[in-house]
């Protein structure tokens, strides 16, 4: 169970049936449920993608593509079918969204990929959820089929003369699946090994027809752009970027919690006001904004808008709303080692420069943290992290190299106190971070 | 395979089987999710199970052998009956996970990817689980906890104790 908290500055639109039962059928169709797929089947697609398009929505899972303009891509004739995916493989360390929209409104999932189909043109639609989410497969399992029951999908849905099918799958535990083509290769069966583009998914893509594969969140908030209308949805959030999101706020904050805040919302307000601050006495040392793939910003460097453009402006990224606090007691070194030790992990060793790269790194921030660095590691951290950008098929090796290289930036103090032999100066010990290097 | 035909699954996931493969567009996509259903049932993805999932989705062993290695969840040898995956991700670091990780080690007395002797209780440290706004949190299984400390901890894994 994730528990639910509340905020007076939050836009409960997409939350809004969050804690209120619409897991169950009848009471997702009393809270509006099902109005938004009724409404996109009397507009017809192109209707739909231009709504999609004055909505500002753009993609929830971190890159923030504009979900109208990749609806837009797909070749209208086709002669391999079309299909919808869900990226419900929420993997990035710091993102527990997608859990609550599984948890507490599956229906709204189902929803959005109707409509997201009803746009290209698409007949069957999956929903892929991270396989570790099992208590929420069943949930999902059991929306869809009651769908199904009301005949919402299958043959005919809503009587509209269309037919439409979804089913649920489950992963089996790989960060990299949450790509997305390694997701389509998993879906398809094989390793989640990423596919080199172009071809891009909307033309070439799960089972080699035109797919749209979108992250859960973005396609649980199509409904509400449709009950509202796209251009109310756009007013919700900052210029160009639409409506609200679930941030996740987690780590040295008072009140960690997932809350739905407009897109733009003040970073600094939201771990002061929204989060309650720094407990313990502590104060703020540094904030990763969008999931560990993202730079690390300082204290001074909070006071910004979180959406897609404006956190873009301050040199990171908004990613996947996975806002991690870290007070003063924190070690940087142990945190970006931590951090690379999971990209390592995660690594599918495809791509040398990520396989090669990020163990590099791990053994030499393992190193370091346990007081066995030199000063020209230091550079050698942020020259081998350099080298992994954009020389991978998929972004994971970005992912690694990023978070690096802006903690050896902005913390490089940091690694000298560490260096010489000298442990930690946060105390930290490293045996835990040591014990599976 | 048809469920008359000889499987080593009960006849539910077998039929669950026949069906699933039906679903896809090609046999094939039922592979992971078969392998994870196989492994809950059976315990680990033993070379009956292998074989048999093989058959079942039109592939090779091998190409079977390929793909589970893949899949962090996916096993070849039994674990404990209950399974305990410490997050030590960031999140979850900042909030005491190494430290909670410590201190199962010590209960439990085995270390990461290790199975007490009574096969009750097996022990991994695990990346991120998608709890990060209730850490530090922990897997048992499929069930989450959430919010822990060493004390809740120590409650956690009683209860599993007494359920046996």
């Amino acid at each position: 169970m994730a528990y639910l908290v509340s905020h007076p500055d939050e836009v409960k639109l997409l939350s809004f049936r969050f804690g209120q039962g619409a897991t169950n059928i009848d009471k997702y169709l009393e809270l509006d449920g099902y109005t938004a797929a009724r409404k996109a089947i009397a507009m017809g697609p192109e209707a739909i993608i231009a709504e999609m398009k004055a909505s500002n929505l753009r993609g929830r899972g971190g890159a923030g593509f504009p979900t109208g303009l990749k609806w837009s891509f797909v070749p209208k004739q086709s002669a391999k079918p079309k299909y919808i995916l869900v990226n419900g493989d929420e993997s990035e360390p710091g993102t527990c969204k997608d859990r609550l929209i599984f948890e507490h409104d599956p229906h709204s999932v189902i929803e959005g990929v109707i409509i997201a189909g009803l746009s290209i043109g698409a007949k069957m639609g999956f929903i892929y959820l991270r396989g570790e989410y099992r208590y929420l497969l069943k949930i999902m399992e059991k929306a869809i089929d009651d769908a199904y029951a009301k005949g919402f999908l299958g043959k005919n849905i809503f009587g509209s003369g269309i037919d439409f099918e979804v089913i649920s799958h489950t992963g089996a535990g790989a960060y990299e699946v949450g790509e997305e083509s390694a997701l389509m290769e998993s879906l398809e069966g094989k390793r989640g090994i990423p596919r080199i583009r172009p071809p891009f998914p909307a033309v070439v893509g799960l089972y080699g027809g035109p797919t749209v594969i979108n992250n859960a969140e973005t396609l649980a908030t199509v409904p509400h752009i449709f009950r509202i209308g796209g251009a109310e949805y756009a007013k919700i959030g900052s210029e160009r970027n639409g409506g609200t999101r679930l941030f996740c706020l987690s780590g040295n904050v008072a009140k960690a919690g997932v809350y739905e805040l407009p897109m733009g919302y003040n970073l600094k307000k939201m771990i002061y006001e929204v989060g309650g601050g720094i407990p313990n006495g502590r104060s703020l040392k540094a904030v990763v904004p969008g999931g560990s793939s993202t730079p690390v910003l300082l204290p001074s460097e909070i006071d910004i808008g979180m959406d897609f453009d404006q956190v873009g402006k301050a040199g990171s990224m908004l990613g996947s709303g996975g806002v991690v606090v870290l007070d003063d007691s924190n070690c940087i070194v142990e945190f970006a080692l931590r951090t690379i030790k999971f990209y390592q992990h995660e690594s599918c060793g495809w791509c040398i420069p990520c396989r090669e790269g990020t163990d590099w790194l791990k053994k030499t921030l393992t190193r370091f943290h346990a007081g066995g660095g030199v000063a020209k590691d230091i550079d050698n951290i942020r020259y081998l992290a350099q080298n992994m950008l954009g020389r991978t098929f998929c972004p994971l090796g970005d992912a690694a190299a990023m978070p690096t290289i802006a903690f050896v930036n902005k913390f490089r103090q940091e690694f000298e106190d560490h260096l010489e032999g000298r442990p930690c100066p946060y105390a930290k010990h490293p045996e835990a971070a040591l014990a599976h290097a | 395979m048809s469920t008359e035909t000889k499987t080593i699954f009960s006849p539910a996931l077998a039929a669950r089987f026949d069906r699933m493969v039906t679903l896809y567009p090609v046999r094939r996509s039922a592979l992971v999710p078969m392998l994870l259903y196989a492994q809950d049932e059976v315990g680990s993805l033993s070379d009956e199970v292998i074989s048999e999932v093989a058959q079942r989705v039109g592939v090779t062993e091998l190409d079977v052998r390929n793909v589970l290695s893949y899949y962090s969840l996916l096993r070849t040898h039994p674990v404990g009956k209950y399974h305990v995956q410490v997050c030590t991700n960031i999140s979850c670091m900042l909030r005491g996970g190494n430290e909670l990780l410590e201190h199962c080690k010590k209960r439990l007395g085995v270390g990461h990817k290790e199975t007490t002797p009574d096969k009750l209780f097996s022990l991994e440290e695990v990346e991120c689980i998608g709890a990060c706004s209730w850490a530090p949190a922990v897997q048992v299984n499929y069930d989450f906890h959430e919010n822990l400390t060493p004390e809740t901890m120590d409650k956690v894994l009683a209860d599993y104790k007494a359920r046996t």
